[in-house]
C-alpha cells in the first residue's frame, strides 16, 4: 500500500522534474546537481540509521567524479565510466570503511572529515596532475558509441541520475527492511545487544558504508557529467557538511527524504543567489534554523503531517 | 517507524506545483528578439562577493557599479541604459555553472563578464560558445584558456598570467643582475604552483646557474608563516618570490617585517600592488611589487590623465579606497562592451547586433583601458601592459608607493597565438631586459 504511494510520488515527482528542465532549460543543471547529491545523501541517511554521521562523505563523491575526468580521455563511454567511478568508489570506500567502521559517534564524523580532507590536499598537492584549483576539464564522452555534444551530455546525465535515483531509492528500502537494514538500527539503540545476538555491529556498519561509497562514487559521475569541469573543491569540507545539511533539511524518514532536502536545498540556493547576490549565505541558514527548529524531521516530516491532517478531516463526516 | 504512510498525494503534487510555478517566475521572458535593439542591456558580472577572493570581488563589482552609472549617465550604449546584475562565485564552479546558465538562460543578459576565479573561466569559456553568448573573461589569471582551447564567443579584456609574472621577473633581472639564490612562498592552489612553474622556468631560461633554496607552499588561507619566516631567515636567500594575495600576502608581510626578513632579502611580489593600502608602511621600501597589468592609479604616463585621475577620485572619495587591479580590469571589461558594441553597430549600419555579430566585433578589437589601451589578439587574449616598481615610503600617503616603475609593453612580454606559455618562456634571451624601457621615479 505505502510501497505504491512512495513509488506513485517519485514518479510524479520525475515527471515533474523533467516537464520543468523542458519548460525551464537553465534548471535541468540545478536538476541534475540536487539529483547527484541526492544519491550521495541517501547514503548518509544509511549511515545515520546507524545513528552515525560521515562529515566527509564528499570523499567519494569527488573520488568518482575525478575517475571519470581521469579516464575519460581513454575511455570516452559514459556507461563504461559509470560503473568505473562506482568501482573505484567503492573499493576506496571498503578500504577506509574497514577503518573507520571500528569507531563511533564523534569519532567516526571526524575520522571521515581527516580523510576526505587528505583526498582535498592530495588533489592540491599533485598539482601537475591534477592541476590542482583549476580543476580538469572534462574530455567529449559518448553514450552507446554516439559522441555526446554539451546539450546531449546535459540530458544524459539528467536521464541517468533519474534512473539512478530510483533504482538506488528501492534498493536502500529493501536494504533498510532487510535484516541488515535492522541491524542498523540496533547499532544506533544497543550496539551490545547486536554483538550478544551473534552479528558483527562492524561488519554491519561496514557493509553500510561500502553502499554508501558505491552510491557516491555513482553522484560523482553525474556531477562531473554535468559540470565537466572537476575540481578539488567538490571534496573540502564544506561539500560534506553540505550533505549532511542536506540529509537534516530531507529528513531521514524516507528514501524521498535526501531528494526533497537536496532539490530544496539547490532551489533555495538559487533562488537565494538570484535575490540576494551577496547576502544568499544568510538565508540558507535561516532556512536550515527554521527546519530544525519547527520541523526536526526535516521537510519529509512536514508534508507528512500534511498529509496526515488531510487524511484526519476527510475521515471526519 | 522506518517508513510512514505518506498520505495523500496531492499534497506532493500541489507542493511540486508551487515549486514549477515559482521557478517559471524566475524564469522571466524566455524569448527574445536578439537583433532589435533592447530597452536595457543586461550585463550578467560573476564576481567574488563572498570567501577569501572577495578582496578582488567587492572592489571589482564596486567599480562596475560606478563605471556603469556614469555610463548611464552619458546615454548608455547606442542609447541603451546598461543593468548590471552580480552574482557570486563564492560557492564553487558547481554552483557556478549554475548560475552561468540561469544568467544566459532566464535572466536573459546580453553579455557577461567572467569571472576571477581560473576554474570558473576554464568552466564558462566552453559554456559560452555552447550557449552563444559572448563572455568577456575579465579577471581571472591561467593562461590555458587560450592556449588549451578555441572560442567565438569567449574574449578576454586582460592579460593572462604569463605576462604578469615575466614582467616582475625581468624587472629583478634589470635591478638586481647578480642574485645568486631564490626561495618561493606561494599559496597552495592552482595560481602558486602555476605562477611558480612560469617563474621559474623564465629564470631557468635568463639567468640559469640561479639556485633555489626553497619552494614553500604554505596552504591557502594560512594565518600563520613562522615557520616559512624561520627557513627564510635561516636559509638567506637573495630573492624571496611571492604570488599571494589577499589576507595570506597581508599576514606574510606583516610576519616577515616583524622578523626582518625584509632587511636580508628583495621580495618580489608581483600583487602586492592590491596589498599596499591594507599592510601601510609595514611593507618597507625598496621591494619589487606588481599589478597584474599597468593597474596604477599614479600611473607615471596614462595614455589620458583625465580619464585615470577622474575615475580614482570619485572611486576614492565613494568608497574611501583607491581603486585597485580588479577595478581597472572591470573598467577594461566594461570600455571593451562599449567599444564592442559600437564597433559592431557600426558594422551593421546602425542597426542592432545579433549575439553572433557582437561576439565577432570583439576579435581584434581595441579599446581603451584606464591607463592606455588594450587589444583582443585573433585567438581571444587581450594584450595589456605591465607595470612594475619598488616600493617606496612618501609623506603624502600612508602606505607604500611605487618608484622606479617599468611599463612593460604588452606584446614583447605575451606568448605569441599558437605557442604554449613553457615553451615560449624557453625561448627568450636575456637580450630582453636590455631593451626595457627607463624606470620612471615616484613624483610627489
Amino acid at each position: 500500500m505505502m510501497r505504491a504511494r512512495e513509488i506513485l510520488v517519485a514518479a510524479v515527482a520525475a515527471a515533474a522534474i523533467l516537464l520543468l528542465t523542458l519548460a525551464v532549460p537553465w534548471l535541468r543543471f540545478v536538476f541534475t546537481i540536487a539529483i547527484a547529491k541526492g544519491i550521495t545523501v541517501l547514503g548518509i541517511l544509511v549511515l545515520l540509521r546507524a545513528g552515525q554521521v560521515s562529515f566527509g562523505h564528499a570523499l567519494y563523491l569527488s573520488f568518482g567524479a575525478y575517475i571519470v575526468a581521469f579516464a575519460a580521455p581513454f575511455c570516452p563511454e559514459a556507461l563504461l565510466l559509470l560503473p568505473l567511478a562506482a568501482l573505484g568508489a567503492t573499493l576506496l570506500g571498503l578500504v577506509i570503511g574497514l577503518f573507520v567502521s571500528r569507531y563511533r559517534d564523534i569519532f567516526f564524523g571526524m575520522l571521515n572529515l581527516a580523510l576526505s580532507m587528505v583526498f582535498y590536499s592530495t588533489l592540491e598537492k599533485f598539482y601537475s596532475i591534477t592541476h590542482g584549483t583549476d580543476g580538469i576539464r572534462l574530455a567529449r564522452t559518448t553514450f552507446l558509441g554516439m559522441t555526446l555534444t554539451p546539450e546531449t551530455q546535459a540530458w544524459t546525465a539528467l536521464g541517468l541520475a533519474l534512473l539512478l535515483a530510483a533504482v538506488f531509492a528501492i534498493l536502500v528500502r529493501i536494504y533498510l527492511e532487510s535484516p541488515m537494514g535492522h541491524g542498523l538500527s540496533a547499532i544506533k539503540t544497543r550496539e551490545a545487544r547486536l554483538e550478544f545476538m551473534g552479528i558483527s555491529a562492524q561488519r554491519v556498519l561496514l557493509a553500510a558504508y561500502v553502499l554508501s561509497a558505491f552510491m557516491a562514487g555513482c553522484g560523482g559521475f553525474i556531477v562531473a557529467m554535468a559540470t565537466r569541469q572537476v575540481t578539488p573543491s567538490l571534496a573540502y569540507w564544506t561539500a560534506s557538511g553540505e550533505l549532511v545539511f542536506i540529509a537534516i533539511l530531507g529528513g531521514t524518514g524516507s528514501v524521498l527524504g535526501p531528494f526533497l532536502g537536496a532539490i530544496a536545498y539547490e532551489l533555495t540556493r538559487v533562488y537565494a543567489a538570484a535575490l540576494f547576490a551577496e547576502g544568499w549565505q544568510m538565508i540558507l541558514g535561516a532556512v536550515l534554523l527554521l527546519v530544525i527548529l519547527f520541523a526536526p524531521g526535516g521537510l519529509w516530516s512536514i508534508l507528512r503531517r500534511m498529509a496526515r491532517q488531510r487524511v484526519g478531516r476527510d475521515a471526519r463526516p | 517507524m522506518a517508513f510512514e504512510c505518506i498520505g495523500s498525494t496531492l499534497t506532493r503534487r500541489e507542493a511540486f506545483a508551487a515549486m514549477g510555478v515559482g521557478a517559471l517566475v524566475l524564469s522571466g521572458r524566455l524569448a527574445q528578439a536578439q537583433a532589435a535593439r533592447p530597452s536595457e542591456l543586461r550585463v550578467g558580472i560573476a564576481t567574488y562577493l563572498s570567501g577569501p577572493a572577495s578582496v578582488f570581488g567587492v572592489p571589482g563589482k564596486q567599480a562596475a557599479e560606478l563605471l556603469i552609472e556614469e555610463l548611464n549617465a552619458a546615454g548608455g550604449i547606442a542609447g541603451v541604459k546598461v543593468r548590471p546584475i552580480f552574482v557570486d562565485e563564492g560557492p564553487g564552479v558547481d554552483h557556478f555553472v549554475g548560475e552561468y546558465r540561469r544568467l544566459v538562460q532566464s535572466e536573459n543578459v546580453n553579455i557577461l563578464f567572467s569571472a576571477i576565479s581560473s576554474a570558473d573561466c576554464l568552466a564558462c569559456a566552453p559554456l559560452a560558445d555552447e550557449l552563444k553568448r559572448p563572455t568577456l573573461l575579465w579577471d581571472c589569471g591561467t593562461q590555458r584558456i587560450f592556449e588549451e582551447g578555441k572560442y567565438e564567443y569567449a574574449y578576454r579584456t586582460q592579460a593572462n598570467a604569463t605576462p604578469e609574472i615575466l614582467a616582475p621577473l625581468l624587472y629583478l633581472l634589470r635591478v638586481k643582475p647578480d642574485f645568486k639564490t631564490v626561495a618561493v612562498v606561494n599559496q597552495d592552489y592552482a595560481w602558486g604552483r602555476d605562477s611558480w612553474s612560469l617563474f621559474k622556468t623564465g629564470l631557468e631560461t635568463l639567468l640559469p646557474g640561479v639556485k633555489v633554496v626553497a619552494e614553500l607552499f604554505p596552504k591557502f588561507g594560512a594565518t600563520d608563516f613562522s615557520t616559512e619566516v624561520t627557513r627564510l631567515l635561516a636559509l638567506r636567500p637573495d630573492v624571496v618570490l611571492s604570488t599571494s594575495w589577499g589576507g595570506d600576502l597581508d599576514t606574510f608581510i606583516r610576519q616577515s617585517a616583524d622578523r626582518n626578513l625584509f632587511e636580508r632579502s628583495t621580495f618580489v611580489l608581483p600583487l602586492a600592488e592590491s596589498s599596499l593600502q591594507r599592510v601601510g608602511k609595514a611593507l618597507p621600501a625598496g621591494h619589487i611589487v606588481g599589478a597584474r597589468g599597468d593597474h596604477w592609479f599614479l600611473h607615471p604616463s596614462p595614455k589620458d590623465p583625465a580619464l585615470l585621475k577622474r575615475f580614482t577620485d570619485s572611486y576614492q572619495a565613494r568608497f574611501g579606497a583607491y581603486p585597485i587591479y580588479p577595478c581597472h580590469h572591470m573598467a577594461q571589461a566594461v570600455f571593451a562592451m562599449k567599444a564592442g558594441y559600437e564597433k559592431a553597430i557600426a558594422a551593421k549600419g546602425g542597426a542592432w547586433p545579433n549575439d553572433a555579430e557582437l561576439a565577432a566585433a570583439f576579435r581584434g578589437l581595441e579599446f581603451p583601458s584606464l591607463t592606455a589601451s588594450v587589444k583582443i589578439r585573433e585567438d581571444g587574449q587581450g594584450l595589456e601592459n605591465q607595470i612594475v616598481g619598488t616600493t617606496f615610503h612618501s609623506d603624502k600617503y600612508p602606505f607604500p608607493v611605487m618608484t622606479d616603475m617599468v611599463v612593460f609593453e604588452a606584446a614583447k612580454i605575451t606568448t605569441p597565438v599558437g605557442q604554449k606559455s613553457v615553451d615560449w618562456l624557453k625561448t627568450l634571451t636575456p637580450e630582453v631586459i636590455k631593451t626595457l624601457p627607463a624606470p620612471v621615479a615616484f613624483k610627489g
